[in-house]
């Protein structure tokens, strides 16, 4: 599918998105259903789906021991391993996998190749842009969803309003700018940016690419207009979010179309969420190639699988070429009969 | 062949910048020089595998049995509940394009279908379709796409243009590994009969005759007898291997390639010089002609049949009675062994954790599956100052190191090579660190790829590798690209010849037979090549 299409039709589905939104907001009798239930509808979807998933991927085995190994082997004792690259024990893997899960390791190495057909020379730098965004992206995003907990607990757990503290210490008069809602906008901008600036990245883009990233660009840009420029009764926003935590859920009047718009987009991403390639928040913690060990010689790996094949034994291939073998003064196993009386006389 | 390939001035205009269509709209052309012949009938035959029959990737038909798109659905399937990898890998890219410009193939073609995270969209796009509501629902909106005839062809083309180097794997922030997906997709294709063969008839005749080459027992024997003489011309000493022995205690097992082309026999002869050199010292060590081959082509054609051919190494080892098994230089050799061996023909109990019997050394790393590599084993004979090495020997040459892909992100095998070479030799050079290590270029021939009718793809493929020898051997005056791997050893010739000419290609053990020094040998005048050394130059 060309790009244009994909940028396209990922469009119209987030507008279309908005539109519904908008309804249900601007029409009080559908608060309740764009208020209580589509939200808990939405929620039970991402966690059943969540769930199922990591389930499907976890019901296959792990037939072979295939970490990719980025760092020296544990050997000789004097040769230093690389106990983070090339993990010989389950604590190396755990330290691993922290560092790919929090600090994104193997995208840290990312390096962009330029090729000089005059020289001819081809160079790699080192591209760390990608780095940055993603893990601008990723660390705003989980911010903003730990502050949003504020809606849905009483009283506000101390680290949350720390958080809030720290998120909020760029006071530029009032109200006080919260950092991560817009690190997340501008990462995510980026994110767009690049995957339609650099050709092969355009290239390789589907709809499914571009729809979750519309997707959170507005359900970022809803939560800072609400923030920043038109007013939401936020005790009355409240007062819905503790309801839908408590499961006694009531629609207070007066909360504004745009929280409506806001909650529906959430609803729509927390549903399409197991369904998608968001899904990599679960896979990462499964990837065979980093959460196994490098030392595959010292330790045994079973194979649930492991198949009967049919092998060709040393007795088949002695049988093809004994007489060769004989020839060549090679050691047989078993002599032909006729061979016997000859070998027993040297 | 060699005529038809372009010459590099042209070769080197590559364009990164991919079509206006689609990839999905723009058809794969098969083109000459790009691909391997197609499998011989008798050798697929010959192992069992499915649907052997004649055919040729640049005809129509492919002579598929009637019912192949529901062989490669179910085939699909199957695999998806036996590799939580192919799971994983299919649901959780993003298509973030790290990978992109890491695969070798990619920067020496352009073609977009050979940036890794296509080359799964090849395959992902068809499981999307049968395996997922959206797909399923929403089609090509998110990816989905049928499995016709020309998609079919599309996998065999790329499937086969993808060397399992696992380079994208070490760049992905999820560690989808395409040469895993490869795997699985030859494996697929292999339910056709589509296999090429380059590797098919390697795989019969290692079924066959214990090795990929097809060298039956009297005449493995022959060419080892040629090395002694060579080295007794060079060294004035005789060398005694032997075969088949029972109650030896040690099993050595090497790739073939080493004990039939140059210049890997030159390693060979480095192996036997070594264990003439340990004989007197206490070692015990048998060559074997059933389990004659390190390498397994097996390994590129299904996981079953790499555990087929990958048993001899085993069931050798206990018909003889050895304690353990070393192994000679290989790259994907050491991938079946290091992460594959064990799981699937071991536990081998009836063997003994590996002790180097002149060093003491217990190797803890294979204690499990019993099997050492042998830079591991001469790393350690050198540390413990067993050797008496004449660095000198290998002065006319500057050398540089090319990791081979698989012993280095499928095992970690890097310093013990490099310390070899820093004892062995005075002038050594690395390549660029983002070329070097963990983040290697393939040599382009990788995974039965080596052929000579695919020559513009190894050369293309191979241009990342020669790029970086041609720094080195402008800046330091490399004239000798080492590696610890047979299939380099067959390929970086031709490949440095392409690329960077007057550039050759050595084994580790090559050097180390140069340097050792033999009791009652001759004064050396020529290097095992028969090339003179200079400065020792023949008196007479
Ligand atoms: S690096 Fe990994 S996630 Fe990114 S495009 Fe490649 S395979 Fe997909
Ligand atoms: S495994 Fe190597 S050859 Fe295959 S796609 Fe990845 S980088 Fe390319």
């Amino acid at each position: 599918m060309n790009f244009l299409t994909s940028v396209i039709v990922s469009l119209i589905a987030v507008g279309a998105v908005l539109v519904v939104g908008t309804i249900g907001g601007a029409v009080p009798a559908l608060h309740p259903l764009f208020g209580v239930v589509i939200p808990l509808l939405a929620l039970a979807v991402f966690i059943l789906g969540f769930i199922w998933k990591v389930l499907s991927w976890a019901k296959s085995p792990v037939p072979f021991s295939i970490a990719t190994t980025c760092g020296q082997q544990k050997s000789l004792p004097w040769i230093k391993p690389d106990k983070l690259e090339n993990p010989s024990s389950k604590w190396h893997v755990v330290g691993r996998m922290a560092l790919e899960i929090l600090t994104f390791r193997s995208l840290f190495r990312n390096t962009k190749m330029q090729l000089d057909s005059q020289g001819p020379r081809i160079a790699y730098g080192w591209e760390l842009w990608l780095w940055v965004a993603a893990l601008a992206f990723h660390y705003a995003f989980l911010t903003v969803v730990i502050r949003h907990l504020r809606f849905f607990l009483e009283p506000i757990p101390a680290p949350i309003q720390l958080l809030d503290a720290l998120d909020g210490f760029l006071q530029i008069g009032l109200p006080g700018i919260i950092i991560s809602g817009f690190v997340l906008f501008g990462a995510a901008g980026y994110l767009l940016f690049r995957r339609l600036a650099v050709s092969n990245v355009r290239y390789i883009s589907l709809p499914a690419d571009y729809f979750p990233l519309f997707l959170i660009l507005s359900i970022a840009g809803t939560g800072l207009i609400m923030r920043y420029v038109v007013h939401v009764d936020i005790v009355a926003i409240r007062e819905l979010t503790l309801g839908l935590a408590s499961l006694h859920p009531s629609v207070p009047e007066g909360i504004g179309i745009f929280f409506f718009i806001h909650l529906f987009l959430v609803s729509v991403l927390l549903a399409y969420f197991p369904f998608s390639k968001l899904m990599h928040l679960g896979g990462i913690f499964m990837s065979p190639t980093r959460n196994l060990r490098g030392n595959s010689r010292e330790f045994h790996h079973v194979n649930p699988w492991n198949p009967e094949v049919h092998l060709h034994t040393y007795e088949e291939y002695e049988d093809e070429f004994r007489d060769r073998m004989i020839e060549a003064g090679l050691p047989v196993d078993k002599m032909p009969a006729d061979a016997a009386d000859s070998a027993e006389k040297e | 062949m060699a005529d038809e390939v372009p010459k590099s001035q042209e070769m080197i205009r590559i364009d990164h910048n991919p079509p206006a269509t689609g990839w999905m709209d723009t058809p794969t052309v098969i083109r000459k020089g790009m691909y391997c012949y197609a499998a011989k009938p008798q050798s697929v035959e010959y192992v069992g595998m499915p649907n052997p029959h004649k055919w040729n990737p640049e005809e129509e038909d492919w002579g598929l049995p009637e019912n192949w798109v529901e062989i490669i659905v179910d085939g699909l399937r199957d695999r998806l509940d036996r590799f939580r990898s192919l799971k994983i890998f299919m649901d959780t890219c993003v298509r973030c394009g790290a990978c992109a410009d890491k695969c070798h193939y990619f920067i020496g073609t352009g073609d977009p279908k050979n940036m890794p995270v296509l080359r799964a969209e090849l395959l992902r796009s068809v499981y999307r379709k049968d395996y997922t509501l959206a797909g399923k629902l929403m089609g090509k909106m998110v990816g989905a796409r049928k499995l016709t005839l020309p998609v079919l062809k599309e996998w065999w083309y790329y499937f086969f243009q993808c060397s399992e180097c696992r380079r994208c794997s070490v760049f992905c922030p999820y560690g989808i590994d395409t040469a895993e997906i490869t795997m699985i997709a030859r494996e697929l294709l292999n339910l056709l009969g589509l296999n090429i063969d380059w590797i098919a008839t390697p795989v019969a005749n290692c079924y066959r005759t214990g090795n990929h080459l097809g060298i039956q027992p009297h005449a493995f024997k022959d060419m080892l007898d040629f090395f002694v003489d060579e080295i007794e011309d060079v060294t004035g000493v005789r060398v005694k291997p032997n075969f088949n022995r029972k109650g030896a205690e040690i099993l050595f097992i090497t790739p073939s390639g080493d004990v039939f082309g140059d210049p890997g026999t030159y390693t060979a002869m480095g192996y036997l010089i070594l264990f003439h050199y340990l004989e007197s010292m206490g070692l015990d060590i048998t060559w074997s002609t059933y389990a004659s081959e390190g390498g397994n082509f097996g390994s590129f054609t299904s996981n079953e049949m790499m555990k087929r051919l990958n048993s001899k190494m085993y069931a050798e080892a206990k018909r003889l009675g050895v304690k353990w098994i070393l192994g000679g230089e290989c790259g994907h050799m050491w991938r079946v062994i290091h992460q594959y061996m064990s799981t699937m023909n071991g536990p081998s109990d009836f063997l003994e954790q590996p002790v180097n019997p002149i060093t003491g050394t217990k190797f803890e790393n294979a204690k499990s599956n019993k099997m050492v590599h042998i830079t591991e084993f001469t790393a350690d004979l050198i540390k413990h100052n067993k050797l008496n090495l004449d660095k000198s020997r290998n002065d006319h040459l500057r050398l540089t190191f090319h990791d081979s892909c698989n012993p280095s992100r499928g095992m970690g095998l890097l310093e013990e090579p490099r310390y070899i070479i820093n004892k062995t030799c005075n002038h050594f050079y690395e390549m660029p660190p983002n070329t070097i290590r963990e983040q290697t270029f393939c040599c382009g021939s990788g995974s039965g790829l080596n052929a000579g009718e695919n020559l513009e793809l190894r050369f293309r493929g191979g241009l990342p590798r020669a790029n970086a020898v041609r720094h080195v051997h402008e800046k330091h005056g490399v004239n000798m690209l080492a590696c610890v791997c047979a299939i380099d050893r067959a390929a970086l010739p031709p490949l440095m010849d392409y690329w960077v000419p007057g550039v050759g290609v050595t084994g580790v053990h090559e050097l180390v037979g140069n340097a050792l020094v033999l009791d009652g040998e001759k004064k050396r005048t020529t290097d095992l090549r028969g090339e003179d050394l200079p400065g020792m130059e023949d008196e007479g």
